[in-house]
């Protein structure tokens, strides 16, 4: 810190035994070289051997560090943080049919989870029903299969939705899911003013990344915002949107652009629902945010403290937030999934404990930490009771929660916060040049600089510059699994056959009268009076599935595929 | 070899999934090696790719999914090969496949299956050394 911590005389010593510290280090790797030309992040950022009260003298304690729970909040969104209560233990779940997945929501809860994450397949994920054409052979394989409401039911049964919080990772068909759920919900009698969770609802980053495409991005983004106009209204415990680096992260980007692009998307968000007529301070709270925990420890934890001081300025400084919960960055982490590797799959238990030591420093609201055995199928029971014990251990072993930011003040973790965000704020300058995210996103231009990313870091794994333990170094043969999840086929005919029957079963003079008003609604220009949730909420209780719904917005929204540009 | 043309090869995305980091990353290593490089982009279906490789007239499919669809993908990719007598063109694939899966895989036709972790310069050397030109260049 500057000189506001330490005295001018203090620095300047600093400054004189660095320059003979670095005087001996020089001649000694001249005896014994250093290992590597350059070292360097995961993500290629250079790193200098060593960082001192140098490296952050230009740095204001008071204005850049701070304390937890005050403004900037670098180092917390809390005051007590996880001395009060550990953060969200929430493991991503799915597999199968509703029935199965409930299963192992129980599983998980009665092992200690502490909030609850839907995985969907990807027929769900993409808004079709099963029994598309384009879902073959996808039922129940990467998520659970939920077509009507009634397998929204099926999938919360037995779970008070009062008490839990459910985080549901969908995207182009979030408002269809989150009003099933919301009419599910109210069906067992809980109110939705109670209901707390999570839609993922972050379209930007589907075109940047995780490419689950349906609507064009205007649409998309309209569809965005009436859900955070409903919930500031009708579901004011609910977080409209989780505004993920995740995907972007897992698509090959570095840790900067995965940190630069999401806050941008972040943006977007925030501008699109003041057009609405909505007031910064009423929705602004309700965002969240959803990060990768990547292999470089130090680096993760300085993108996520850098992530609460930038999005805390921007809201104050560029939207004029006065109410200090519009500032907070509140996060979900997920270990990275591509760092896990197929060879020697035990090690990737080592992998997920250190991206979830370094999530825990970095100050995460909620954890995911993935399971050993994600490289060849969904998780297993038994690997994902291992990821989830990973979790309990670090939160109630090994002592790291005893104390807030516990990097807070080093020197190189420090110095790295800062690039971190200086690096961001160049890439929120250049987005701004380009007119905003959608038409940096019309010009392939964050999708191709994550592309040149992933290329790159390849690069560096064949090179060897990178190492991957069982991948480019220490090469053995592996072991099998004990355990590798299996979806029967089967389940498909089954879902097929379930979803048939409801259909059959429902009132149509009521499906299609809800179906008209939902269409009326989404011709209609974007308002509180053409917002679709009130009619999505009335078409799933008519028994409208997924992609009924979805259909209709694609007949009146238009569709988006993926360019394929490499 | 003179007169051989470069390799022809469609990377292809079949299912729902929209992981293409690998597919995107394998395309540009083609395209590096000098063979001509065809992506579809992600959610075809498997007529759609058949039907493209046959109109671009490719050597080569490299199939890159990581869904759990492959059970149905890769060998409907093969019977509709056979159905518009394309079997000449060589199909590959690359993704997340539980390791009991690669024999069936295999028995159904494809040739090579390459895991996470697989190296471009392998997946290289083995299209350059078992996949041929279908044709001579014109």
């Amino acid at each position: 810190m500057g000189k506001e911590v330490h005295s001018e005389s203090a620095l300047d010593r600093v400054e004189k035994e660095h320059a003979e510290w670095l005087e001996e280090y020089r001649k000694a790797v001249k005896k014994v070289p250093e290992r590597t030309n350059r070292f360097s992040t995961v993500s290629d950022l250079e790193i200098k051997p060593l960082y001192t009260p140098l490296d952050i003298q230009n740095k204001d304690f008071f204005e850049e560090v701070g304390f937890p729970g005050k403004y900037p909040y670098t180092r917390g969104v809390q005051s007590t943080m996880y001395r009060a209560r550990h953060w969200t233990m929430r493991m991503f779940a799915g597999l199968g049919n509703a029935d199965d997945t409930n299963q192992r929501f129980h599983y998980l809860i009665n092992h200690g989870e502490t909030g609850l994450s839907t995985a969907f397949d990807f027929p769900t994920l993409m808004g079709y029903d099963t029994s598309s054409p384009l879902a073959r052979g996808e039922c129940g394989k990467c998520g659970v299969a939920i077509d009507t409401v009634e397998d929204m039911g099926r999938l919360f049964a037995n779970i008070n939705l009062e008490e839990v919080t459910t985080s549901m990772t969908i995207n182009p068909p979030a408002s269809i899911m989150w009003a099933m759920y919301i009419a599910n919900a109210e069906r067992q009698g809980f109110s939705r003013k109670k209901l707390g969770g999570t839609i993922q609802n972050d379209c930007l980053k589907e075109f940047i990344a995780q490419k689950t495409l349906m609507l064009p991005p205007g649409p998309s983004l309209r569809l965005v915002t009436d859900t955070v106009e409903f919930g500031t209204r009708e579901v004011p415990r609910w977080n409209t949107i989780s505004i993920s680096g995740y995907h972007i992260r897992e698509a090959g980007a570095t840790a900067v652009q995965e940190l630069a692009f999401t806050i941008y998307d972040g943006i977007t968000y925030v501008e699109e629902a003041i057009k609405r007529g909505l007031k910064v301070d009423d929705f602004a709270c309700r965002l969240s945010f959803f990060w990768n925990s990547h292999i470089d420890f130090f680096e993760e934890i300085a993108k996520m403290r850098a992530s609460r001081r930038l999005w805390a300025r921007l809201m104050k400084e560029r939207f004029g937030a006065k109410d200090p919960r519009s500032m907070l960055m509140r996060f979900h982490t997920q270990t990275a999934g591509c760092s896990l590797t197929a060879q020697e799959p035990y090690n990737n238990v080592i992998r997920t404990t250190m991206e979830g030591l370094a999530a825990v420093l970095g100050g995460t609201q909620s954890l995911h930490t993935n399971s050993l055995d994600e490289v060849y199928m969904i998780p297993s029971e038994q690997a994902a009771l291992i990821a989830l014990r990973t979790q309990q251990v670090i939160a109630e072993e090994t002592g790291v929660t005893n104390v807030i930011d516990p990097l807070g003040g080093s020197y190189f973790v420090e110095a790295l916060t800062d690039k971190m965000e200086e690096e961001a704020l160049a890439y929120i300058r250049k987005l701004d040049e380009l007119g905003g995210m959608v038409a940096a996103i019309e010009r392939d231009y964050p999708q191709m600089e994550i592309a040149d990313a992933a290329f790159h870091f390849q690069k560096q794994i064949e090179s060897g510059e990178k190492t991957v333990i069982g991948v480019n170094k220490y090469l053995s043969d592996r072991p099998d699994l004990e355990f590798v999840l299996k979806i029967d086929d089967e389940i498909e005919r089954n879902q097929i056959e379930r979803t048939e029957r409801f259909k059959e079963n429902r009132d149509k003079a009521a499906f299609q009268k809800a179906m008209d008003e939902l269409r009326r609604r989404c011709e209609g220009p974007p308002c509180w009076d053409n917002n679709v949730m009130p009619a999505l909420i009335d078409a799933v209780r008519a028994g409208a599935t997924e992609q009924e719904c979805c259909d209709l917005y694609r007949d009146v929204f238009g569709t988006y595929t993926d360019p394929g540009s490499f | 070899m003179a007169n051989a043309r470069k390799l022809r090869i469609l990377v292809a995305k079949p299912g729902l999934d929209g992981h293409d980091r690998g597919a995107r990353v394998v395309a540009r290593a083609f395209r590096d090696a000098g063979f001509e490089v065809i992506y579809t982009g992600c959610h075809q279906t498997p007529e759609q790719i058949v039907s493209t490789a046959i109109q671009e007239d490719v050597d080569l499919i490299g199939l890159s999914i990581l869904s759990g669809a492959h059970r149905y993908s890769f060998p409907r990719i093969m019977e509709l090969l056979k159905e518009n007598n394309a079997q000449d063109i060589s199909v590959i694939g690359g993704g997340i496949f539980p390791l009991e899966d690669i024999p069936t895989l295999k028995a159904a036709g494809i040739k090579e299956l390459f895991e996470p972790g697989a190296k471009l310069s392998d997946i290289i050397d083995w299209v350059g050394t078992n996949i041929i030109p279908r044709r001579e260049a014109e």
